[in-house]
């Protein structure tokens, strides 16, 4: 069953054609890799998928709920690590506070942090507070998870906790959407890939298969990592 | 007269100092945040009027228009003034006048929260309201807080402009004792109020800046 499915979504600020005919099915299970140069149209992509952005056209079908991590986290820094969590169960679901509050440290217990629930997001560092924000995530008990570039804004010693949370994640079957451009853990991450550029889909398939592609804008892309 | 009389009689205006004190903070506070809702509307009628209104109650003195509200309604409209009047007039006056410079604060503040946070209560299902009142707000008061401070301990003294339309406050009592007595001593001790009433006033704010420096 896709969880997702976008139609012929188009997206543009001003003059500029930001996305220009983008078609994708989000199957259950799967993790999907979004790849490509900056300012492919990667981001707002993800963006108009969560309803960040509007669409200009194309429709966007959900079969179920979603969550996003951001880039900067955006944790609320008036809350502690633990409120931050429960909030939105509590808040906005509305759900039984004893459960929420179960949940949410099964969850820090998961991400590795059970001894910060009292914590404010300043005293944490990029990678915790990243894992903080997926725990947030999580608890709302999304069908898909959005990443949007989940580890640009970390020291490179950083990134890696996250990757592996992730790939946790992956193992227990979790629907996600992941921008990113972190080519490897894409690789081996992602059941599906696509390739973006100037605002269309270049290229999709297996791992395999885009990164084995002949196609020349991926060579060319992924020889700048290489040179990297 | 002692001085202790004259303590007395001062007591009198100090209760009307904090009264006037309390109602302005009370009612501008609030008022001071829908005027900002008001001055950042997407409809620009909304918004020019708000901020023609807020360009006004800064622009001119503050004694200028208590008299326009103590007086305006006999003049243009040929309205006797009830004598109870003057109290409300004195109180719609700071109110409206200090909700314009709250106004502003608040703007400033909210105007300076990231995006990144209205995003993410968006993304949690957050209403409106309550990414207002439990996300933003918050934040907005502990930047804000010095500038409050501010706005605050000049409320204390610009209470003594109610004399303009004679408020029985601390200062006008004070000028007429001084005149009937020919002593200094009452502005010395409305120095020493105002002085007072401002100490206590910053020591309780910084109390609560400090409360809320539990996060950055």
């Amino acid at each position: 069953m896709s969880l997702l499915e976008i139609n012929h979504m188009k997206k543009g600020f001003g003059e500029v054609e930001v996305l220009k005919d983008i078609s994708m099915k989000v199957e259950e299970g799967e993790v999907f890799g979004i790849i490509g140069p900056s300012g492919s149209g990667k981001s707002t992509l993800l963006r108009c998928a969560t309803g960040l952005e509007t669409p200009d056209s194309g429709e966007i079908h959900y079969n179920g709920t979603f969550g996003l991590v951001f880039q900067n986290f955006n944790l609320f820094p008036h809350f502690s690590v633990l409120k931050n969590i429960v909030d939105a169960p509590l808040r906005v679901q509305k759900r039984n506070k004893e459960e929420v509050y179960k949940e949410a440290r099964e969850l820090l217990k998961k991400m590795g942090l059970a001894d910060k629930e009292n914590a404010y997001p300043f005293q944490l560092s990029g990678g915790q507070q990243q894992r903080v924000s997926i725990a947030r995530a999580l608890a709302m008990k999304p069908d898909i998870l959005f990443f949007d570039e989940p580890t640009s804004a970390l020291d490179p010693e950083l990134t890696g906790e996250i990757l592996k949370v992730i790939k946790d994640l992956a193992a227990e079957h979790m629907t996600m959407v992941i921008v990113t451009h972190e080519m490897n853990f894409a690789k081996n991450v992602s059941n599906h890939i696509i390739f973006m550029d100037g605002g269309v889909i270049a290229l999709q398939g297996t791992p395999e298969e885009v990164f084995g592609s002949d196609n020349e804008r991926m060579k060319e892309f992924l020889g700048k990592f290489a040179e990297n | 007269m002692t001085v202790s009389i004259m303590l007395s009689k001062l007591g009198e205006g100090m209760v009307v100092t904090l009264m006037l004190f309390a109602v302005t903070l009370l009612f501008s506070l609030p008022l001071g945040l829908l005027v900002s809702f008001g001055r950042m509307a997407k409809n620009v009628v909304i918004r020019t009027i708000f901020k023609a209104y807020i360009s006004i109650m800064r622009g001119t003195p503050l004694m200028l228009q208590l008299m326009v509200i103590y007086f305006g309604p006999y003049y243009i409209f040929g309205i006797t003034n009830s004598p109870s009047w003057k109290n409300s007039a004195v109180a719609i006056g700071f109110v409206l006048n200090y909700a314009a410079y709250f106004a502003e604060i608040y703007r400033g503040g909210i105007e300076s929260m990231p995006k990144g946070q209205y995003e993410a209560a968006q993304i949690l299902g957050y209403s409106k309201a309550q990414t207002f009142m439990r996300i933003i707000l918050p934040q907005v008061i502990k930047i804000i807080l010095p500038s409050i401070t501010n706005e605050t301990i000049t409320l204390v003294k610009d209470t003594s402009l109610a004399f303009t339309i004679g408020i029985m406050e601390m200062f006008t009592i004070s000028k007429a004792l001084a005149a009937s007595q020919t002593t200094m001593l009452p502005y010395v001790f409305a120095g020493i109020f105002y002085y007072v009433f401002n100490l206590i006033v910053a020591f309780l704010l910084e109390l609560l800046e400090k409360k809320l420096n539990y996060y950055r």
